[in-house]
C-alpha cells in the first residue's frame, strides 16, 4: 500500500506560495503627493503593501493587482497600469 | 447483553463504546435520537467526550474537522438538509485526510419538504472521497461503527467514513440488539494516533493552497486510497466476525444467490424485505437471490462480478435518482458489467422515494413485470393519475 498524501505544510505557506503571477493590472506608487495616511497599507487584502516616510510599495511577489489601494488613495498617488512582460 | 432497543440508541451505544473524544452535531429528524442519546451519555458521565452542540451542521462538521486535525477521535451525525449543509466541509475533511466518522440517517431532500427515508442525501456527497457503507439493521449498525473508526483511522487510509442507516425504518424501529462489552470494543479498536496533528509545539498547516501543479496528485490519491480500502473493508469485517462472532458481509453480501438465475440488488434496510420476497418466490420454485451492496464507496466491482457469474438477470431497487439521467444504483450496476465477459440483463426500479412504503407485493409485481424483460428507471407504485401522465 502506498501512503496517502497528507496535505500539510510548514507554517507560513502564504509566504511560500507566490501568487503575483495571477495579476494583470499592477499598482504603480508615484511617491509624489503621498500624505503618509497609510490607507493603502491598511486596505490591501493581501497585506503586501509596506513602507514608511511617504515611500510605500506593493510586494509584487504577492500583489494580485486588485486595485483597492489605488481606488482608496485619497490623493490619487497610485496608478493601476496593465502589466506587460 | 441482548436488549430491545431503538436503532438510534444502538448507534449511540456503539459510538459510546468507540470512545470518541469529540462529538459535535445539530439535531435533525430522523437523526435526533442519536444526538440526544449521546448528549445524555456525556451529561451522565458515561462517555468522557467533549460534546459540542453547534449552531448548524456546517458548524458541527467544522468542529469535527478541527478536532480530528488536532488528533481527536471525532464523530458527528446528520441527515438530508443537514448533510447538504455539511457538504462543503465534508469535501474538506476528505481532502485533508481526516478520519471523521459520520452517521447519516438517510432521508429525502426538499422540496417538497419530506422527512422520510430515501438515499438522495447520501448521493450528494458520493464523489467527495468519503467511504460510504449502508447498514441493513440495528445490529449491523451497532457493529459497523467500530469497523468504521478502524478503517478510517488506518494510517494507509485516513479518510472520513459515513455509516448510512435508513431514516425511521432503522432509526426509530425497536430491534433486539446484542450490545457487546466495552472490553471487546477496546480490543478491536486501537487508540487513534495520527502521524500528523495540529500541535502548537510543532506547528503545521493543513489544507493549504495547492496550485495546479500539486492539486491533481492529491485527487488521484483519493481514488487510489478508496481502491486500497476495498480489501481493508473486507478484512475488517472478517476481524470483527472473529472477535464478535457476527457477520453482515464484507463489501457485499449475498442471500440464496449461489444457484439463482435472477438477483435482486439494493442497499440498506430494503435487503430485509428482499430476503422475505426471495423466500416466498423460492417456495414457488422461482430461482431468485439477493445481492446486498454493503460498501457503496469504494464500489466493489470485482466482488460483484464474481458473485454474479451464474446470473441471467439483475433487478436493482434504488432509493435515489439522478434527474435527467436515471436510477443511480441501476446505472452504476450496468456500468460495472460493461465490457465484462458475462453480461446479465440489468433492470432498475426506483422505490421508496420520500418514505413511500415498499411492501413485498410491490417487489413481486416489479419482478413479474421485468422477468426476462429489461425495464429501466421505472418508478414503482406511482399514482399516474396524480402525475397526469398517460401510460
Amino acid at each position: 500500500m502506498s501512503k496517502p498524501i497528507l496535505l500539510f505544510a510548514q507554517p507560513g505557506s502564504s509566504k511560500v506560495n507566490k501568487t503575483g503571477s495571477w495579476r494583470t493590472m499592477m499598482p504603480v506608487f508615484k511617491h509624489k503627493d503621498c500624505t503618509d495616511c497609510r490607507i493603502c497599507v491598511t486596505v490591501c487584502p493581501d497585506a503586501c503593501v509596506s513602507g514608511k516616510d511617504k515611500i510605500y510599495n506593493a510586494n509584487l511577489d504577492y500583489c494580485k493587482g486588485c486595485g483597492v489601494c489605488a481606488y482608496e488613495c485619497p490623493v490619487n498617488d497610485i496608478d493601476m497600469v496593465l502589466e506587460v512582460k | 447483553m441482548k436488549k430491545l432497543i431503538e436503532g438510534s440508541m444502538a448507534v449511540a451505544e456503539s459510538v459510546k463504546r468507540c470512545r470518541p473524544n469529540v462529538v459535535a452535531a445539530y439535531p435533525i429528524t430522523p437523526q435526533t435520537h442519536i444526538v440526544e442519546n449521546l448528549a445524555q451519555m456525556v451529561a451522565d458521565g458515561e462517555l468522557k467526550a467533549e460534546f459540542v452542540n453547534t449552531e448548524s451542521e456546517f458548524g458541527a462538521a467544522s468542529v469535527v474537522l478541527g478536532a480530528s486535525a488536532a488528533g481527536a477521535r471525532a464523530y458527528s451525525t446528520t441527515t438530508s438538509q443537514g448533510l447538504l449543509l455539511m457538504a462543503e466541509v465534508l469535501y474538506n475533511i476528505a481532502g485533508m485526510r481526516l478520519p471523521v466518522v459520520i452517521t447519516c440517517a438517510n432521508r429525502a431532500i426538499s422540496a417538497p419538504i419530506n422527512i422520510w427515508n430515501d438515499h438522495s442525501d447520501a448521493m450528494v456527497i458520493r464523489d467527495s472521497g468519503i467511504i460510504m457503507l449502508f447498514a441493513e439493521d440495528a445490529q449491523e449498525l451497532f457493529d459497523m461503527h467500530p469497523q468504521a473508526f478502524k478503517i478510517a483511522e488506518n494510517p494507509d487510509i485516513m479518510l472520513p467514513f459515513m455509516v448510512n442507516m435508513d431514516g425511521f425504518i432503522l432509526t426509530h424501529a425497536f430491534e433486539s440488539v446484542e450490545l457487546s462489552d466495552q472490553k471487546l470494543f477496546d480490543e478491536f479498536l486501537p487508540k487513534f494516533n495520527p502521524a500528523l496533528k495540529l500541535d502548537p509545539a510543532n506547528p503545521i498547516t493543513m489544507g493549504t493552497l495547492a496550485e495546479p501543479k500539486w492539486y491533481m496528485e492529491t485527487r488521484y490519491k483519493l481514488h487510489e486510497t478508496q481502491q486500497e480500502a476495498l480489501p481493508l473493508i473486507q478484512k475488517t469485517a472478517e476481524e470483527f466476525k472473529a472477535k464478535f462472532g457476527r457477520w453482515y458481509g464484507g463489501l457485499i453480501d449475498t442471500y440464496r444467490l449461489d444457484d439463482a438465475e435472477i438477483g435482486f440488488v439494493a442497499m440498506g434496510s430494503l435487503i430485509g424485505t428482499l430476503k422475505e420476497v426471495v423466500d416466498d418466490l423460492r417456495a414457488k420454485g422461482e430461482k431468485v437471490g439477493v445481492l446486498k451492496i454493503r460498501s457503496y464507496r469504494p464500489f466493489p466491482k470485482k466482488e460483484i462480478l464474481d458473485v454474479c457469474k451464474g446470473l441471467k438477470q439483475l433487478v436493482v431497487f434504488d432509493k435515489s435518482f439522478s434527474y435527467g439521467w436515471g436510477s443511480i444504483l441501476q446505472n452504476e450496476m450496468r456500468n460495472c458489467f460493461y465490457g465484462s465477459k458475462h453480461n446479465p440483463m440489468i433492470s432498475g426500479f426506483v422505490v421508496g422515494l420520500g418514505g413511500r412504503d415498499i411492501p413485498p407485493s410491490s417487489i413481486i409485481k416489479a419482478y413479474q413485470q421485468t422477468k426476462g424483460k429489461e425495464i429501466l428507471d421505472e418508478f414503482v407504485d406511482v399514482n399516474w393519475e396524480l402525475v397526469g401522465v398517460r401510460r
